[in-house]
C-alpha cells in the first residue's frame, strides 16, 4: 500500500446562517485521486483557491473528508483512534515561519515538538541535535528565533517537525515568504531530507522553479486533479498550465517560444543546462 | 514631482544594546514618472528605505525633500505627503477591515478629510481602474480571493490619488496568473497616469521585466543603480549578496561562453528570444518570427 492512498476524496466548507440552516457549500475537494509512495517527493501545483491547502490539511487530519477517504500511513483517517498516529506519520510546515515558532531559543523550539508526545528527555536532545543537524541550523541552537533570517526560521520550523519523526513532511508554501536566499535554504534542506533520511515530501508551491526536482508532480484546479505526472511532462503542456492560472519555469518558457519560432530544441527542458546543451548542437 | 534622499542615516534602537544600523548614508533622486524596482534580501533596508518616502519613519540624519520641499521642515504637512506618496505595504488585504470592500476603499478619502460624495467618487473610479468587477464592492473583503483582496487594498491606496506608488512585494503569496495580473495593473498605472511607481521585489524576472531603473539595496547602502541590463551585470557581486540575476541571463553568458554567438545581456525572455533567433538564423537561414 502507499504511504497516502485518497479515493475520491470530498471536502465542503459549509457556511450556515444563526438557525444552522445551510447558508452555502463550497466544494474544496471534489473527487481527488492521489497516491504517494514512501520516500516519495511530490509537487502540488494550483492557483489560489484551487483546494491544494485544504488537501494539505487532510493529510494530518486537520480535516476530515466529507466523503471519500484517504489512508495516510496505512490508517484511515475517518478512524479516531488513528488520529494522533497519523500527526505523528506526517508533520505539517505552513508558510508564515513567525506563526510557527513558539519558544525563545531554537532549541527549545525544536525540542517542544517530542517533549509534547512524552519523548524520554535524553532521547529529546539527540533528536533536535539530528534534526537542528539535518536543516543545516545546529550552529544556532542556542540563539532566540527573532534574531534569524526568514528562511533560518523556516528550517528551524522544519527541524521541529523532524524532531517528531515523521515519515512524511507536508509543507504548504513553505517560501511564500521568503527571499531567493532563504528558498533555496529551505529548498536544499528540503530536498536533502528527502535523499538522504528518505523522508516523504509533499510540498506545495507556486514556484515552478521549485517543482523540477519532486519525483511527480499534481495540478490541482477547482478541488479537482487535473494533471498529474513528471515535471517534465507537466511543463511540457504550457498552454494548458496556463490555462489553470500557472506558468512555467521561465526557461522551460523560453525554449517552448524558440520551439514555437522554429527552433528545433526539444520538448519539456527544465533547466538551463539542458537548454544550453540542446542549443549548442544547433551551432 | 521628484523625490530626493540627502545623506539619509536611519538607526533601529538608537543607543540600546540592539542598535542597528538599517539605512548608511542613501543618497537618492527619484524623477517623476520613473518606474523603479528595489531588490535587496530580507534585512537589507529595503522596508526601511520604502517608508522614509512618505514619512513613516524619520531618518535619524540626513533630509529628504519632496518637490523641493524639506519634509522635515516644522511647517510642512506630513498628512498630505501621504496621501500623494501612496504605500502598499505586504499583505496588504490584512488591514482591510471594513464590512464592505467599497467602504474600505472610501476610508483613504474620508480620512483625509474629503466629503462622503467625494469619497465615494474616489472610490469608484479607484476601484473601477483596479478591474475588480463591481460584483464584489459591497461584499465583505473576505469573501475575496487573494489576488482580489491584494487588489482592492490597491485600491484603497489609489483612492487618495497619489502621484506616486509603492509597494512592498505586491505578488508575495499569489498564483503565477495572479502575479502578472497585479504586475500587469501596477505597469498600466505607470503606462496611462505616468504615475510614479517604486517596487519592491524579490523576483528578478519580474523587476527586469517591468522596471526601467533598479536599485539594490545591500546593508543599508545602495551597491547598484542603473538599468536591469547594467545592474544583473554584475550577476556575480549579486551572487555574494543573496541575490541573483534572472534565469536567462545566465543562459545567454552561458552560451556565449560555449562559443555561440548571441548577442548581449538579456535580461528579458524576449531579449533572450530575440538574440537566439537572430544567431540561430545568422546559422541555419531565416526562421518564422
Amino acid at each position: 500500500m502507499n504511504f497516502i492512498e485518497a479515493r475520491k476524496l470530498v471536502h465542503e466548507y459549509i457556511r450556515r446562517d444563526e438557525d444552522d440552516n445551510v447558508e452555502s457549500i463550497l466544494t474544496a475537494l471534489d473527487g481527488v485521486d492521489l497516491d504517494v509512495k514512501e520516500g516519495e517527493f511530490v509537487a502540488i501545483l494550483g492557483h489560489n483557491g484551487s483546494g491544494k491547502s485544504t488537501l494539505a490539511k487532510h493529510l494530518n487530519v486537520l480535516l476530515k473528508a466529507s466523503s471519500g477517504t484517504l489512508w495516510v500511513n496505512g490508517k484511515d483517517t475517518k478512524d479516531e483512534s488513528s488520529l494522533w498516529d497519523i500527526r505523528q506519520s506526517a508533520g505539517m510546515v505552513f508558510q508564515n515561519p513567525d506563526n510557527q515558532i513558539i519558544a525563545s531559543v531554537v532549541e527549545e523550539d525544536v525540542a517542544f515538538g517530542p517533549e509534547n508526545i512524552g519523548v524520554p528527555t535524553s532521547e529529546i536532545w539527540k533528536r533536535v541535535e539530528r534534526s537542528l543537524k539535518s536543516v543545516g541550523m545546529i550552529q544556532y541552537r542556542e540563539h532566540s528565533p527573532n534574531r534569524l533570517s526568514g528562511g533560518q526560521k523556516q528550517r528551524v520550523a522544519i527541524a521541529g517537525v523532524m524532531a517528531m519523526e515523521p515519515k512524511c513532511i507536508v509543507l504548504d508554501e513553505p517560501t511564500a515568504m521568503l527571499d531567493p536566499n532563504g528558498r533555496r535554504e529551505v529548498l536544499d534542506a528540503v530536498g536533502q531530507l528527502n535523499k538522504e533520511k528518505g523522508v516523504t515530501i509533499i510540498l506545495i508551491t507556486h514556484y515552478m522553479e521549485e517543482v523540477i526536482r519532486a519525483d511527480r508532480v499534481y495540478v490541482m484546479d477547482n478541488g479537482k486533479v487535473v494533471m498529474h505526472g513528471t515535471p517534465r511532462a507537466i511543463f511540457s503542456q504550457v498552454d494548458a498550465l496556463k490555462s489553470y492560472r500557472l506558468d512555467v519555469p521561465q526557461i522551460t518558457l523560453l525554449a517552448y517560444e524558440l520551439r514555437k519560432a522554429g527552433v528545433p530544441v526539444p520538448e519539456g527542458i527544465l533547466t538551463r543546462q539542458e537548454l544550453v546543451e540542446a542549443l549548442c548542437r544547433l551551432f | 514631482m521628484s523625490i530626493i534622499l540627502d545623506k539619509v542615516n536611519y538607526v533601529y534602537s538608537e543607543k540600546t544594546a540592539y542598535e542597528i544600523q538599517a539605512l548608511k548614508n542613501i543618497n537618492l533622486k527619484i524623477d517623476d514618472g520613473e518606474f523603479i524596482g528595489v531588490i535587496g534580501h530580507t534585512g537589507s533596508g529595503k522596508s526601511t528605505l520604502i517608508q522614509h518616502l512618505n514619512g513613516l519613519i524619520k531618518a535619524s540624519s540626513g533630509g529628504i525633500y519632496y518637490n523641493g520641499q524639506d519634509i522635515y521642515d516644522s511647517d510642512y504637512k506630513l498628512k498630505e505627503l501621504r496621501g500623494k506618496v501612496g504605500l502598499v505595504f505586504q499583505y496588504p488585504e490584512h488591514q482591510l477591515f471594513e464590512a464592505t470592500v467599497f467602504a474600505d476603499v472610501c476610508f483613504g478619502p474620508r480620512n483625509r478629510g474629503f466629503s462622503r460624495k467625494d469619497s465615494e467618487l474616489k472610490a469608484f473610479a479607484a476601484l473601477r481602474s483596479v478591474g475588480l468587477s463591481e460584483d464584489f464592492w459591497y461584499r465583505s473583503p473576505f469573501e475575496l480571493s487573494g489576488g482580489q483582496k491584494r487588489r482592492a487594498a490597491i485600491a484603497g491606496v489609489l483612492a487618495m490619488e497619489p502621484e506616486a506608488l509603492v509597494l512592498d512585494e505586491p505578488t508575495a503569496g499569489l498564483d503565477p496568473k495572479g502575479r502578472d495580473e497585479i504586475l500587469d495593473l501596477v505597469a498600466k498605472l505607470h503606462r496611462e497616469r505616468q504615475m510614479t511607481v517604486i517596487l519592491v521585489s524579490h523576483s528578478m524576472e519580474d523587476v527586469a521585466k517591468y522596471v526601467q531603473r533598479l536599485i539594490v539595496m545591500n546593508r543599508g547602502s545602495i551597491l547598484y543603480d542603473g538599468t536591469p541590463g547594467e545592474v544583473f551585470a554584475h550577476y556575480r557581486e549579486l551572487e555574494e549578496v543573496g541575490l541573483a540575476a534572472p534565469q536567462v541571463t545566465y543562459l545567454m553568458h552561458e552560451l556565449r561562453k560555449r562559443g555561440i554567438p548571441a548577442a548581449g545581456t538579456a535580461t528579458t525572455l524576449d531579449e533572450a528570444k530575440q538574440s537566439i533567433l537572430q544567431a540561430f538564423s545568422a546559422k541555419h537561414g531565416s526562421v518564422q518570427r
